[in-house]
């Protein structure tokens, strides 16, 4: 069988890179290394050149890149291994991508928060650049020459007094043996002397295998001898199985027995909710097996969850002084000045829902158990929190946890979270033998780590100009550290998620965030926090330029205010990533004006008829300046079409422009899933959702008919592509819809709202 | 015993009559290039053709393909016009329901060989993608049909 073939000879690379290199994160061994399983598996005769973690180059001139970060579509997998192929100046067509194991040396393998490229654009180019150089050394010492007087084409090293060539594949084993040189003996090519980073001709690796059906996702990994199962989870957070019957579940065909998974220890972080599990020879069984089982459970604290008087409370949090984020200014003083001198009050309240991430593949994973070590393959976005959970669960080592990281069939956030990988093992310790864990959507959906739900409260004093001259704001939402500390109230490592960082000009701001109570898993979904708070922000904006009698999209850019560095006062990790990305309103009123000028802004406005409206919005997230103008035609039944979409998008220095362009089509298409359609609700805990009949997602139908992506040419450092597209998208639509109908709908989403 | 066809090749199966084709053709025939998606016929994700027509494997029963001609995106070979077309254009980020909009796109491309973007929304509506990429799908869609026209009329010319 060919997939179990792959496995193994992956299994047995794995162990290869492990065996040969030192620690650190980024390790130029190039030491020569033989190993016993590389020689056994009929791999290349001569032994590889191994300058470090990240690459080999063997005798054929092969060139090996580790991806260590997921590909759940973002397209990370493809464009990291472009850089290191860049400084290498090797030819892409000789490349091969392996996916790495979770491994600590590879420094931290999350793939979220839209940082891969970000976090490792320096690296690779180090990495590549650094095999050239020794390559060139190579070159140089056989023909006896300078290594000054050596050059590089893709793959070959050349001598340019004499012509003479060398590729890459011949030198390898000797370059493989110099020592490594110094980072300041090591040059980078200049941004002109670029192949790959920056091309309209990258494509993502793995689309030939995507389109036969060859890709290998996480639904599509086996292990020799394994069963199926799947687990019938308690429906409320926190319960516990009081008592059950299998008896039928035992008589479908194909179910060889139950076992039960216990219930997590508080906090949940990523454990197993806990269940009974049925254990089957195919998925089909497992699943039928499941609907036969007879559960009693226990009773929870999370049973009192109800949505609707949950949003109450949430409202009235908002309505109260809450917890100060960031202070500019005496908002106070000027609206109480602002009162007594009959100025204008503006408030406004917003209110978004939980979201479930519904990735086209649910989670699945798995697992072996054997002699005290497991080895796990998995659709994971985080292969170090696999290892981390699992080992904790088991009682074992971190390092005797082995996860492969398969490709993800979208993640979104979801799959930080490897719950169901540790489902996998512990039911593989019971049973001895290898388990594939497969949720059903209905699993997905009941049993996500929810984006949460947040209720926000605006409030502005307008001067005569319609300027705000003080602005309140204020977030409550029950926060994701409360996944990791059930005392958790406050958002507050989530606060520059689009809140502690409003770019406007506005002499008197204050930013607050109120407490919340959790009573499902809260988790991280594609730009988490951003989408209401720039739901929020951006809404108001448009209220605002409303009630001035203002331009939307001229007033934002007023508020804007003039091209400066604006001093956000941070701290921690938020406070260096200011240094390398100061948040510079020149690139935000930049974005602006693109997507003013490429929809027509203005002029198209006038001419669009009843039923008919354009909407901005502009919002900076993971370090990445977006702007959005969306164009909307609501129907005689109140029903929205999305004729266009224009965004434009400034994050800095881009690998493939091509897939940052497909990423903000996507993010158009998430935006109209959250905004027409997402919620989730809770009835006594449990969720009311359960498949794509009652948890929408846009349809093609439904979808923006043409999204048009702007990307702005840049040398800053590169910046967030996968997340930055979707919060401006939800507000640019309502402030939409505004425009065509003349109705201000607050709160996600908007079928919801009768338009007419 | 139910007998039926899989990529051309003759196959039985005498399992549970009520299993759907998509669990039979993932973990019994391995050929895991149809994906599970909803199971509720939502998504589309499992979409193969039985005797050309695009279904939803995941709600079909084995014992509703009994003489059946089922294909499965490993059996879309050598690479059709909607594939070629589909790496044209660029269409997947993540890929898992790619091959299940090809499979429906093919169907479509069958019956209709020139489709308006309105034939494409009503024949795509079924086939859900959570990363968004139903903007290049009818692009390549629409270059696929091109794709197809150009090589009838080269074959019409050798002939």
């Amino acid at each position: 069988m060919k997939l179990i073939e792959n496995v193994s000879r992956h299994v047995s690379r794995r162990g290869f890179l492990q065996g040969a290199l030192a620690s650190g994160v980024f390790v130029l061994s190039a030491r020569l290394v033989r190993d016993p399983l590389w020689a056994a598996e009929g791999e290349s005769a001569a032994p590889p050149f191994e300058p470090s973690l990240w690459m080999s180059i063997a005798s054929d001139g092969t060139v090996t890149i580790v991806a260590h970060r997921s590909e759940m579509g973002c397209g990370s997998r493809t464009a990291l291994p472009l850089v290191v192929t860049d400084e290498l100046d090797a030819d892409w067509s000789k490349v091969k991508i392996e996916q790495a194991i979770g491994d600590p040396r590879y420094g931290e393998q999350d793939t979220d928060g839209s940082h891969s490229v970000r976090s490792g654009f320096d690296l690779m180019r180090q990495v590549g650049a650094t095999g050239r150089v020794m390559l060139i050394s190579a070159a140089a010492a056989q023909w006896g020459v300078s290594a000054k007087d050596c050059a590089t084409e893709p793959h070959f090293v050349v001598h340019r007094s004499s012509g003479r060539k060398l590729g890459y594949g011949e030198v390898a084993a000797a370059a493989a043996k110099l020592p490594v040189p110094k980072k300041e003996d090591v040059p980078l090519k200049t941004r002109s002397e670029w192949r790959y980073i920056g091309k309209e001709s990258n494509s993502l690796f793995d689309l030939p295998e995507i389109v036969t059906g060859k890709a290998i996702f996480g639904m599509d990994a086996t292990m020799p001898g394994m069963v199926y199962a799947s687990v019938e989870h308690p429906p409320v957070l926190g319960q516990k199985i009081k008592s059950y019957d299998d008896t039928a579940a035992l008589k479908v065909t194909g179910v060889q027995k139950t076992l039960t998974i216990a219930a997590f220890k508080p906090p949940h972080v990523f454990q197993p909710l806990g269940g009974v599990a049925v254990i089957a020879d195919n998925t089909y069984a497992a699943f039928t097996g499941r609907k036969n089982l007879k559960i009693e459970w226990d009773s929870s604290p999370h049973s009192v969850y109800n949505s609707t008087p949950f949003r109450k409370t949430l409202e009235d949090t908002s309505r109260q002084p809450c917890k100060v984020i960031r202070n500019v200014g005496d908002v106070d003083a000027v609206f109480v000045q602002s009162a007594k001198s009959g100025g204008k009050i503006i408030e406004a309240e917003y209110y978004a829902p939980h979201l479930a991430h519904a990735s086209m593949e649910p989670p699945v994973a798995v697992a072996e158990y054997r002699d005290g070590k497991v080895l796990a393959w998995a659709p994971t976005q985080n292969p170090q929190a696999v290892q981390e959970t699992i080992a904790s669960l088991l009682g074992i080592k971190k390092e005797d946890v082995t996860c492969h990281v398969t490709l993800l069939g979208g993640g979104f956030g979801r799959k930080s979270k490897p719950d169901q990988v540790a489902e996998a093992a512990v039911l593989s310790k019971q049973l001895g033998k290898p388990v594939k864990v497969v949720w059903s959507r209905e699993d997905d959906i009941h049993f996500d780590y929810f984006h949460s739900v947040a209720a926000m409260y605006m409030k502005a004093a307008v001067g005569t100009d319609g300027k705000p001259t003080a602005w309140l704001q204020r977030t409550v939402y029950p926060p994701i550290g409360s996944t990791f500390d059930t005392a958790a109230k406050y958002a507050d490592d989530e606060m520059g998620l689009g809140w502690n960082n409003l770019p406007f000009d506005i002499a008197n701001h204050r930013a607050e965030n109120g407490p919340a109570d959790y009573h499902v898993r809260i988790g991280w979904l594609r730009s988490v926090a951003n989408i209401y708070h720039a739901f929020a922000i951006s809404s108001f904006v448009d209220e605002l330029a409303k009630a001035a009698n203002k331009d939307s999209a001229q007033y934002l850019f007023d508020l804007v205010g003039p091209p400066r560095i604006v001093n956000l006062d941070l701290k921690g990790d938020e406070a260096e990533d200011a240094k390398n990305y100061p948040l510079d309103t020149a690139r935000l009123r930049r974005v602006v004006e693109i997507v003013v000028e490429r929809s027509g802004w203005g002029k198209g406005a006038m001419g669009l008829g009843k039923g008919r409206g354009m909407g901005i919005a502009a919002h900076r997230s993971f370090l990445t300046y977006v702007a959005t103008v969306v164009e909307v035609e609501v129907d005689s039944k109140g029903q929205v079409h999305i004729p266009n979409v224009w965004t434009a998008v400034d994050a800095g220095t881009i690998v493939s422009p091509d897939n940052v362009r497909n990423q903000f089509e996507g993010a158009a298409v998430f935006g109209t899933s959250l905004a027409l359609f997402g919620e989730i609700t809770a009835t006594n805990g449990a969720i009311d959702q359960s498949n794509f009949h009652n948890y929408q997602i846009t349809r093609m139908n439904r979808a923006p008919r043409h999204v048009d992506v702007h990307i702005v040419k840049s040398e800053a450092p590169p910046a967030g592509v996968g997340e930055p597209g979707v919060p401006p998208f939800a507000p640019a639509l309502y402030n939409a819809v505004f425009a065509a109908t003349g109705k201000r709908v607050r709160e996600l989403p908007l079928s919801k709202t009768k338009l007419v | 015993m139910i007998r039926f066809k899989v990529n051309g090749n003759e196959k039985t199966f005498d399992g549970d009559p009520d299993m759907p084709l998509l669990w039979y053709l993932r973990d019994v025939a391995q050929l895991t290039g149809t994906k599970f998606g909803c199971g509720m016929a939502l998504c589309g994700a499992c979409t193969v053709h039985q005797n050309g027509a695009a279904i939803r494997s995941c709600s079909t029963p084995m014992k509703e393909i009994s003489g059946a001609e089922i294909t499965t995106i490993e059996g879309i070979a050598p690479m059709h016009p909607v594939q070629e077309a589909w790496i044209e254009i660029r269409v997947p980020q993540c890929g898992y329901c790619q091959t299940g909009q090809i499979m429906q796109a093919i169907a479509l491309l069958q019956e209709n060989k020139n489709p308006s973007d309105q034939d494409i929304d009503t024949a795509m509506a079924g086939n859900l993608c959570r990363c968004g990429t139903y903007q290049r799908i009818r692009a390549a869609i629409h270059q696929a049909a091109k794709h197809q026209v150009a090589r009838h009329e080269a074959a019409k010319e050798t002939a």
